[in-house]
């Protein structure tokens, strides 16, 4: 009954506010794309409704004892003070109306928790300031960051109608089925967040936390990082396409077939100039959020690049600090692959006013694993 | 202030009391220590508000305009800090030191010297606080609950400083609480029982247990952050067996009890205003004391209720949503006193009276977002939104802020020996209410619609809202500048207070004279 209520109550604020997710003065939450998420949103009205009650009824009375009772209008202050069953009353109504609360919310929680039974798994990895996605038993694995230009973001472009909440690799899963997050984090506390799925778990580094959704619908969805996590973190969204289950197959073969291309890359023999140019886009995608698009970094937290010891050292140092990482700089050896990694040493040590002249093959990224 | 020193200087030259900057340096009064306390918080206020309109000047439009996303973070970061240990917590001091001693009857607190130290204690705090935004890295940037690993990853000297700040203000507040306990339970007015005490020093009673229980738990998080930062330690680091979400627990576990620290003083000053103003004595006395006794035992067993998203078990998620939802019923007995105590009273609506009825309401709007916020399945949708920024602006500015304003304007003509010009007072009334909804009111749709908290910028979905928050949030900031006018104007002269302007039965603050004297009942009254 409860339950049939807070659904009906849903069902009459989504018909008013759907179509206005995504417009200007959006009031309400997200329209929901999943099952868990439709019963937060009927939560969510319940208990708007039953406190707008509970302050129209109790601060009417305090307004109409704010007209008429005022010493203006002459009327005289009675003497009253305490009165045990209005006492008594107005402690157990409340305690009533909570345990109405709390029954249909306890069964959403349970049902929030509950992550058996999953169709497919996806590991999911935060750090500063992009989402690994890591398709287990598929062996497919990217890495999605922001796509909004950063001339949009200083203002020196008109932004986009998707502004800060577009990615160059979304996450993509099929529709209605129960997709399971294992969510983790490489270096501080993250929060992976999609509103119209009810889902919003942190990202917690060493541990690694559980959290599921079932989307019922195909479309795009769109969410950000919710817990602060540096300088960035307005800077790291999250999207999701959900498509249906063929769809999903042909995208899931097309990755399959771009990573066995790469993986081909890695055995040539590369020059320096092509190295040097790819470089520069692994770069400006993965290293210039902290050691600056033009290599200056931000001292001290963010050493520069541009004559940095390491960058303009052996090169056996620079390789080790990209494939395993030191202190705030993350390990990427399971984040680029070998060409990524050769091309971006070839670029911090032969650009960003370097000029060591010296590269290294992919091959010996390979080796060097 | 300087009208009391004249009046009553002649009176204590022979005690050998310091004058001029020594009389504040070494003040042992309970009176001169309030007032810098008093003018302390309205300082750091001012500065802590200058903070947020820089952050509401950057979330004026999308897009970066004036500050530096790591920039940003550091003002978000300050503002809460400051607000928190420096503006809120410090002025319920400035009103213990002055009335408590007034309102229980007795010639100061028990330990006059440590009270000085408490005061004293607090400067360092502060220049520590400022000072790290000029340090090589600058100031914390982590949020005010500073979260490792963040924390531990950022090498700025700031955070040091700011952990060595908490831990001085942590020292100051045990100390004062000590102090504030030890005079409340010993030095009342014969007469005065327990159950006779203004409702005020009641509150404090509770808050300064709380703070004592309390205190000592963030020294130690803050501890433990400090060592995993220098000396190699793990205790929040999963690589060396530690794990980041202990210093959530332990951070909570003091940081829920400080939530109502900042609520309670707030609820007596109100419990205080609102029955001078109806001509009534406040409905239920006795179920007051139980309910802020109730909240305050309530406060240690909701600490998870912030970190619903971290992952906790089913048992966990159900036990921290049900004792949170448990303290809406002290909450509710509370604000159902308010309004039985202005129920078929005589009531007039002088400044102090509007702020505590708009603290009432607007407080409640806060207790209900909580409840909303305390529901997990939607607590876990809203989590890290501007639905929780309006929240806790809702009972910290609209609760504990707005009755502070109230409460220097009751107590001011006692302090000043002069009324404040009752038009102003009520201008900056009406000013703040409304700049504060407008700032604030829109957050609830922002959050609810999906943006996260401490970001720079944002999508456009939410431009519009944030652009009539930031300018409602400028219009509160300069509206507090006829706060200060009217405090001065007020010290300066004004219409002649009287002992007991408010013509209230109640309170032995309004037995002695206005301006209350150097010394005040040296021989303590008789309470019937």
């Amino acid at each position: 009954m409860i339950k049939r209520t807070i659904f009906s109550l849903g069902a009459a604020f989504l018909s008013m506010f759907a179509v206005n997710s995504h417009a200007a003065y959006a009031l309400n939450l997200r329209a929901p794309a999943t099952d868990i998420a439709g019963q937060v949103y009927g939560l969510h009205m319940l208990i708007l409704w039953i406190c707008i009650g509970i302050f129209i009824l109790v601060f009417g009375l305090m307004f109409y004892s704010i007209f008429k009772h005022r010493k203006s209008v002459g009327h005289k202050a009675v003497q009253f003070h305490e009165n045990h069953l209005l006492e008594v009353v107005w402690t157990i109504i409340p305690v009533i109306i909570l345990a109405a609360m709390a029954y249909p919310a306890t069964k959403t929680i349970v049902a929030m928790k509950d992550t058996s039974a999953a169709d497919m798994s996806i590991k999911v990895t935060g750090s500063q300031w992009k989402w690994a996605y890591d398709y287990l038993d598929q062996d497919v694995k990217f890495i999605s960051t922001l796509s909004t230009p950063q001339d949009q973001v200083h203002n020196k472009a008109e932004k986009g109608e998707n502004y800060l909440l577009e990615v160059d690799n979304p996450l993509v899963v099929p529709v209605g089925k129960k997709v399971k997050i294992l969510l983790t984090a490489s270096d501080v506390i993250h929060a992976w967040w999609v509103p119209s799925f009810g889902v919003k778990q942190d990202a917690i580094p060493g541990f690694v936390r559980e959290t599921w959704f079932r989307a019922d619908k195909t479309g795009t969805y769109r969410g950000q990082c919710a817990e602060l996590c540096g300088k960035a973190h307005g800077f790291m969204p999250i999207v999701v396409e959900v498509k249906e289950q063929a769809d999903y197959d042909a995208w899931l073969s097309a990755q399959k077939d771009a990573a066995a291309a790469a993986d081909a890359g890695a055995d040539k023999e590369w020059t320096k100039v092509d190295l040097v140019a790819q470089g520069e886009a692994v770069y400006n995608k993965n290293c210039s959020v902290c050691h600056g698009a033009t290599g200056a970094g931000i001292p001290p937290a963010f050493p520069a690049m541009t004559g940095s010891a390491v960058a303009t050292g052996p090169l056996e140092g620079h390789l080790d600090i990209i494939l395993n990482g030191k202190n705030i700089m993350p390990a990427w050896r399971d984040v680029l692959n070998d060409t990524d990694i050769a091309a971006v040493i070839a670029y911090e040590r032969n650009a960003l006013g370097n000029s060591t002249g010296d590269f290294i093959q992919p091959s010996a990224v390979k080796a060097a694993r | 202030m300087s009208t009391t020193t004249a009046t009553h200087h002649d009176d204590h030259e022979d005690h050998g009391h310091p004058t001029g900057v020594m009389r504040w340096v070494a003040s042992t009064n309970h009176k001169d220590i309030g007032t810098m306390y008093l003018w302390f918080s309205l300082f750091m206020f001012f500065f802590a508000g200058a903070l947020a309109l820089g952050i509401r000047a950057e979330l004026f439009q999308p897009g970066l305009q004036f500050i530096e996303p790591e920039n940003f973070n550091k003002l978000t970061t300050l503002h809460g800090l400051i607000m928190i240990f420096g503006a809120i917590m410090p002025a319920f001091v400035g009103f213990a030191n002055w009335m408590i001693p007034l309102m229980i009857g007795t010639s100061d607190l028990a330990f006059p010297r440590l009270n000085n130290m408490s005061f004293w204690l607090m400067i360092p705090a502060a220049i520590l606080l400022m000072a790290s935004i000029f340090v090589p890295g600058g100031a914390v940037a982590g949020g005010w609950t500073m979260y490792p690993p963040l924390s531990v990853q950022n090498p700025s000297m700031g955070v040091d400083m700011t952990i060595l700040a908490l831990h001085i203000l942590g020292i100051s507040s045990i100390v004062g609480s000590i102090n504030i306990i030890t005079t409340i339970l010993n030095m009342r007015a014969p007469g005065m029982s327990l159950m006779k005490m203004p409702l005020f020093v009641w509150t404090w009673l509770i808050t300064a247990f709380l703070l004592i229980a309390s205190m000592p738990v963030l020294a130690g998080a803050l501890t433990m952050l400090l060592t995993d930062r220098h000396f190699g330690t793990t205790f929040f680091d999963a690589a060396g067996g530690g794990d980041p979400v202990l210093f959530q627990h332990v951070f909570w576990f003091f940081g829920h009890p400080e939530v109502y620290i900042m609520i309670l003083p707030a609820f007596g000053l109100i419990s205080t205003i609102i029955p001078t103003f109806a001509r009534k004595p406040l409905f239920g006395y006795a179920s007051m004391v139980y309910a802020t006794s109730a909240i305050a035992l309530l406060s240690f067993v909701v600490w998870a209720h912030h970190m619903f998203t971290t992952g906790m078990p089913v048992a966990g998620q159900l036990f921290f949503m049900y004792s949170t939802m448990l303290i809406s019923v002290p909450t509710g007995v509370k604000v159902f006193n308010w309004i039985a105590t202005m129920w078929k009273g005589s009531l007039t609506f002088e400044t102090p009276m509007l702020f505590s009825v708009a603290v009432v309401l607007l407080f409640t709007i806060g207790g209900f977002s909580g409840l909303v916020l305390a529901i997990v399945p939607v607590d876990i949708q809203l989590q890290d939104t501007y639905y929780v920024v309006a929240h806790f602006h809702y009972v910290l500015f609209s609760g504990a802020a707005m009755a502070i304003m109230g409460a220097v304007y009751y107590w001011i003509p006692k302090w000043t020996g002069f009324m404040y010009d009752e038009s102003l007072g009520k201008t900056h009334f009406w000013l703040t209410t409304i700049a504060f909804n407008i700032t604030f009111f829109p957050m609830h749709f922002t959050g609810l619609a999906g943006m996260p908290r401490r970001i720079p910028d944002y999508a456009l979905q939410f431009a519009e809202f944030n652009m009539i928050s930031s300018i409602g949030a400028f219009a509160l900031g300069v509206s507090q500048l006829l706060f200060l006018y009217i405090v001065v104007k007020t010290i300066r002269g004004g219409k002649l207070a009287g002992d007991n302007p408010w013509e209230t039965v109640e309170g032995l603050e309004w037995t002695v004279p206005s301006p209350a004297p150097f010394h005040t009942f040296e021989t303590p009254p008789t309470v019937k």
